[in-house]
């Protein structure tokens, strides 16, 4: 065993690098266990009002390949941790918007996707067009573009992610814990 | 029968006073049918073999309010467009009405895709349909005030649903208007 290790660094037992690599015992605080597992099963509300809606298909699809960071997406805002808003959101849509938001359970968190989601994008003198989504429900983060390119949003899920992990979950007040 | 000057003289010597002016030089060239006559001009336009124009593409509410120089200005119009498919002819007539008195018969037992066309043509710009059966907004939510093509549409200062869920500010600067505040913040 001392052959393979150059000389003046100091020798480790291979029975030493075993057990640092394959602890028998994690140290951990209840809230980090929980945030470690919640971060990695963000599932996604699917809510595609118009052309970001493609980008979340390809976000969902095998090149950016959202299942690998454990987001797959769900049909019904009862099982969904996120909703994704892409696309444009007028006032008669709205009102859908804050009703699947309330259906969804805590902890809960909101990307808005797009120029139009954000700040209204190119109907900004639209007679009917909402401007902005934060008018109607809170939102977590923004993605700027029309529309952004899945890799953005990728980011934008695993800013989410960070954020899970730095919650005091259990300390947390209802309103505190995500939204 | 092919080419509009053809059409429109055909339709001329049937119907005479029914058919208004033919703007030829327009890119999609297109005639003036009365009001009065529309029902009939239509059903003829779809049933005379010579014509069979039996496929309504679209009916588009037009407010020429601010337009200017031409002699319909101040009017409502709706344009029809219509396609033969045996040998893919459009045809595009227009009827003009007083933004007093929007009323305009009902097409939609004749094509029945007037049916929502002419919804939408209510919704948007105002235009009532006499006999159409079911004649109720399409696109903008029922308890919308007021047809936001129309030129002189105001945008209230806040949207609410009737049960009150929803209320939001329009936030909405006027591009029409000079040195609007809210639109340099």
């Amino acid at each position: 065993m001392a052959g393979r290790y150059k000389e003046g660094v100091e020798n480790i037992p291979i029975e030493q690098i075993a057990d640092a690599l394959f602890p028998e015992v994690i140290l951990t605080t209840v809230d980090d266990f929980l945030n470690w597992g919640r971060s990695w099963s963000v599932w996604y509300l699917l809510f595609a009002t118009a052309c970001c809606g493609i980008e979340l298909m390809q976000f969902g699809g095998p090149r950016t390949d959202a299942d690998r960071i454990g987001s797959v997406f769900r049909a019904t805002p009862r099982q969904a941790d996120l909703m994704i808003v892409a696309g444009t959101i007028t006032y008669k849509m709205a009102s859908r918007v804050k009703l699947l938001y309330e259906q969804m359970a805590e902890p809960k968190y909101v990307i808005s996707m797009g120029a139009c989601a954000n700040c209204g994008g190119p109907f900004w003198y639209s007679y009917s067009v909402l401007r902005g989504i934060d008018k109607v429900i809170p939102v977590d983060f923004y993605i700027a573009g029309c529309p952004p390119r899945p890799e953005a949003l990728l980011q934008g899920v695993i800013e989410v992610q960070k954020k899970i992990k730095k919650e005091k979950y259990l300390r947390a007040k209802k309103s505190e814990a995500g939204g | 029968m092919e080419g509009i000057e053809n059409i429109y003289t055909y339709l001329k010597g049937k119907f005479g006073e029914g058919i208004g002016i033919l703007d030829k030089e327009s890119r999609d060239p297109w005639f003036e049918v009365k009001r009065e006559n529309l029902r009939e001009v239509a059903t003829f336009l779809r049933d005379d073999p010579e014509l069979g124009f039996t496929y309504l593409v679209a009916i588009t509410g037009v407010d020429y309010s601010k337009f200017v120089d031409v002699d319909y200005k101040g009017k409502l119009c709706a344009t029809y467009i219509l396609y033969r498919l045996r040998d893919s002819h459009q045809l595009i007539f227009k009827v003009f009405v007083e933004k007093e008195d929007p009323v305009i018969p009902s097409v939609w037992d004749i094509w029945r895709a007037a049916e929502w066309h002419e919804r939408e043509a209510f919704d948007l710009v105002g235009i009532k349909f006499e006999g159409h059966p079911d004649l109720r907004r399409i696109l903008l939510p029922p308890e919308w005030e007021g047809h936001p093509l129309l030129k002189d549409y105001k945008e209230p200062e806040e949207y609410r649903t009737p049960d009150g869920y929803l209320v939001v500010k329009t936030h909405r600067p006027d591009p029409l208007r000079e040195n609007n505040e809210s639109d340099q913040k």
